[in-house]
């Protein structure tokens, strides 16, 4: 099963090659890494997605927060949480499938960041399923090139679950 | 009384002053030995090199405080280290110079890794400047070492130096102790800095639980008087808490049987009526079958480690599992806790102790309490002295030949079962464990979880500099003492008393045994065809040699042996087709035992 793991690990020289270091030498698996500072610059957040049954990533958060240095481990996927993906396309595209693409792009949480006589960059955000969706439908045109940065993850505001429907109109942003 | 203690007296506010610590500039190198001797620390094993040049030059003027020990070979002078540490219960300090000093010393470092033994390694490091330039004798040792130490540091500011030193030998002594290393490049040892310890540990995410909930402890202790067939499987987890007397009283109350793993041996005697010697690959019968049948297992300090299991999917399918362990990612690692009790295995046992009490004191037990549980447990006990009686361990002795077994049987007669013994990985090590019976914690230093051969003898030497006065024995095997024979100089140059004794059976036995077992005698590169004379070995390094090949000869040679001061070689030579049994096949499960 997949698991997204939000991981609070002091802003030091080496500490990110501990964690990697971790999953590689115990034979787990990353699909999705991102790392960036927290508001705290002493620390930074690390979203790791990763699969593996119960028991794996148990041993996992066990591990990770048995490393000196980390502060805490959440394991999002179970808490109520949001995902998003940022991907950039370039697409060629000119002539009439110019303004077929443009149109996709209004209908999805994506926009053209850049554009060329025959080529366009488009930014898009959003949960893996909306993301994927987009490159299937992009796929025809001719994706040049597609750069996408790992998971991001954020628990849910524990106001959101008041209303369910507002939940569901946010989560498909 | 002084008129300088009379003054002390009247202000002490003056005396303070005094007794701070003078801020000074001192070099880094100082710095650093300054700090280890703050830590306590009196002993450093070691050997030089060029990024190490300013401390070493500091040391020699230090030599009133702290004793170098200077070892043949880097990778000696850790498992010298960690004899020292697991011996003494100190933090084992090693200063060993870059690139390939560093190197050498990995196998070292991870062996403390896998035994969790406290060690402080100090590795040099080219200049901060030459750092990624593939300078001479440069290599990434943090890098190398990040999966082998329990944390790692480069140095990149003297300024830090101390307060670095001094979070090393925190984080190595706590919780689950390990190896920490730390990595100082040379220029930082040129440096001049103020000598300022705050002693300071600022370690945001590095906690431990010691003890463990109240509710926890009810529960185990309702489980554990409660159960039919109670087994407590204990290891080395009891021996770094210093826990074998509350372990004792635990199991002498309760009148639990006790199965100590190959690191837990001495941590419970060996001789007492309710041991029931070592579990796992080649563990008693008794013992392997008792805890495959167990209702409840009282896991302490160990980690079910695949050796003492076998298979995991026939372990002890009757048992409950309550896991004592102070690391939580050891608990439901292999075996699933049904009661997972993370804490230090002295505070969670005196714990339990504390839980009886009460309840005899509330009249929840009775008095005489040793009488109230041998009812419960008596068709328990009489099941495991019929399983003892039906396989005891037992070996074919001989006239002709030396056995194994024997030797050890002969050692622990002659020493009482007193000595401190260290030993590599093997056969060798299987039949002290089975055969010599130690009576106390830290008597037995071995290479359990890595499993390195080379290590017994500097591992012994390490705990002989630590107790000069002590009987201490490397027990090797003749392929893994030429691993590190050449600490025989420095068992020498140190004047030591360290005993080596070699069971000599001329070839690389435990991979003999398996290859003649599972692979049909088919024996590939286990013969040693060409082995040093080692009583010429021995004298050549000054120490004595002395050899025993025949039954007749074995007492008076170990006796002689241990009787002669300095360093003596005993050669051993035993049946050399002799193979370790009972043995669990791999991947067979506890009872499925080979009995020989």
């Amino acid at each position: 099963m997949r698991h997204t793991l939000s991981i609070l690990v002091e802003n030091r020289f080496g500490e990110l090659a501990r964690i990697v270091g971790l999953f590689s030498a115990r034979g787990y698996n990353i699909e999705s890494l991102t790392v960036a500072e927290t508001l705290d610059s002493q620390v930074s957040r690390v979203t790791l997605v990763t699969s593996g049954d119960d028991h794996t990533v148990e041993q996992m958060v066990k591990q990770l927060d048995k490393q000196v240095r980390v502060l805490s481990v959440t394991d999002l996927t179970a808490l109520d949480h949001i995902e998003l993906e940022l991907v950039l396309i370039h697409v060629r595209v000119g002539g009439d499938e110019r303004r077929q693409v443009l149109n996709l792009v209004d209908m999805f949480p994506a926009r053209v960041i850049d554009f060329s006589e025959n080529a366009l960059t488009i930014e898009a955000t959003g949960d893996r399923l909306k993301v994927k969706a987009l490159l299937d439908q992009l796929t025809p045109f001719g994706i040049h090139e597609v750069v996408r940065a790992g998971t991001l993850a954020i628990p849910r505001l524990p106001a959101a679950k008041v209303r369910d429907d507002l939940v569901q109109s946010f989560a498909t942003i | 009384m002084t008129a300088l203690a009379a003054t002390e007296l009247k202000s002490t506010a003056t005396v303070k002053e005094f007794s701070d610590p003078i801020p000074q500039q001192m070099y880094g190198a100082r710095i650093l030995l300054e700090s280890l001797v703050l830590e306590g620390v009196d002993t450093i094993f070691g050997y030089p090199g060029g990024a190490v040049l300013h401390i070493y030059d500091e040391l020699l003027g230090m030599h009133d405080r702290l004793r170098h020990v200077l070892a043949r070979h880097e990778q000696g002078a850790v498992h010298m280290a960690e004899g020292y540490a697991k011996a003494t219960a100190r933090v084992g300090v090693v200063l060993v110079t870059s690139g390939p000093g560093a190197t050498n010393a990995v196998t070292g470092i991870a062996n403390a890794f896998m035994d969790s033994t406290p060690l402080v390694v100090i590795t040099g490091q080219v200049p901060r400047k030459m750092i990624g330039t593939d300078a001479f004798q440069e290599v990434d040792t943090v890098g190398i070492t990040r999966p082998c130490t329990k944390y790692n540091y480069l140095v990149r500011e003297v300024d830090e130096l101390a307060d670095i030193i001094h979070e090393a030998f925190h984080l190595a002594s706590t919780g689950r102790p390990g190896p920490v290393l730390v990595d100082i490049p040379k220029d930082v040892t040129a440096e001049l800095a103020e000598f300022s310890h705050s002693r300071a540990v600022r370690l945001r995410g590095y906690r431990h639980q010691t003890e463990a909930s109240e509710a926890q402890i009810e529960e185990a202790v309702h489980r554990i008087r409660n159960a039919r067939r109670p087994i407590l499987y204990v290891g080395g987890g009891v021996i770094h808490a210093n826990a074998s007397k509350e372990l004792l009283e635990l199991a002498e109350q309760l009148n639990l049987p006790v199965t100590p793993t190959l690191m837990g041996l001495g941590c419970f005697p060996s001789g007492h009526r309710l041991s029931l010697g070592m579990l796992g690959m080649h563990g008693t019968y008794w013992a392997n079958v008792a805890i495959s049948e167990a209702d409840l297992i009282v896991a302490v300090g160990v980690r079910f480690d695949d050796r003492v299991t076998g298979a995991l999917e026939k372990f002890a399918p009757q048992a409950e599992v309550i896991h004592v362990d102070i690391d939580p990612s050891s608990v439901s690692k292999n075996v699933r806790a049904h009661l997972p009790v993370v804490g230090d295995a002295k505070s969670v046992l005196r714990q339990m102790l504390k839980r009886l009490d009460s309840m005899t004191r509330d009249g929840a037990l009775p008095h005489g309490r040793a009488s109230a549980p041998s009812a419960r447990l008596a068709p328990w006990w009489e099941q495991i002295g019929e399983w003892k009686k039906f396989a005891p361990l037992s070996y074919q002795n001989s006239d002709q030949v030396i056995k194994p077994q024997s030797l050890c049987q002969e050692l622990h007669r002659l020493t009482n079962g007193d000595a401190i013994i260290a030993t590599d990985v093997g056969q060798h090590q299987m039949w002290l464990a089975q055969y010599y019976g130690f009576n106390g914690p830290r008597q037995s230093i071995t290479s359990g979880g890595l499993g390195a051969m080379g290590f017994g003898f500097p591992a012994a030497l390490g705990a002989q500099l630590a107790y000069p006065d002590r009987q201490v024995i490397a027990f090797v095997g003749d392929g893994g003492f030429q691993m590190t024979a050449q600490e025989l100089a420095t068992a020498v140059q140190y004047r030591t008393n360290t005993k080596i004794i070699v069971m000599n059976n001329n070839y690389l036995g435990m991979v003999r045994q398996w290859q003649e077992i599972f692979y049909d005698k088919n024996y590939s590169a286990v013969d040693m065809e060409s082995t040093p004379d080692f009583v010429k070995l021995a004298e050549a390094y000054g120490a004595t040699g002395l050899r025993a090949t025949q039954p007749a000869e074995l007492s008076s040679v170990l006796e002689q042996g241990l009787r002669t001061p300095g360093v003596v070689v005993m050669d051993i030579v035993v049946s050399a087709e002799e193979s370790v049994y009972p043995m669990i096949p791999p991947g067979a499960g506890l009872k499925e035992m080979v009995l020989g």
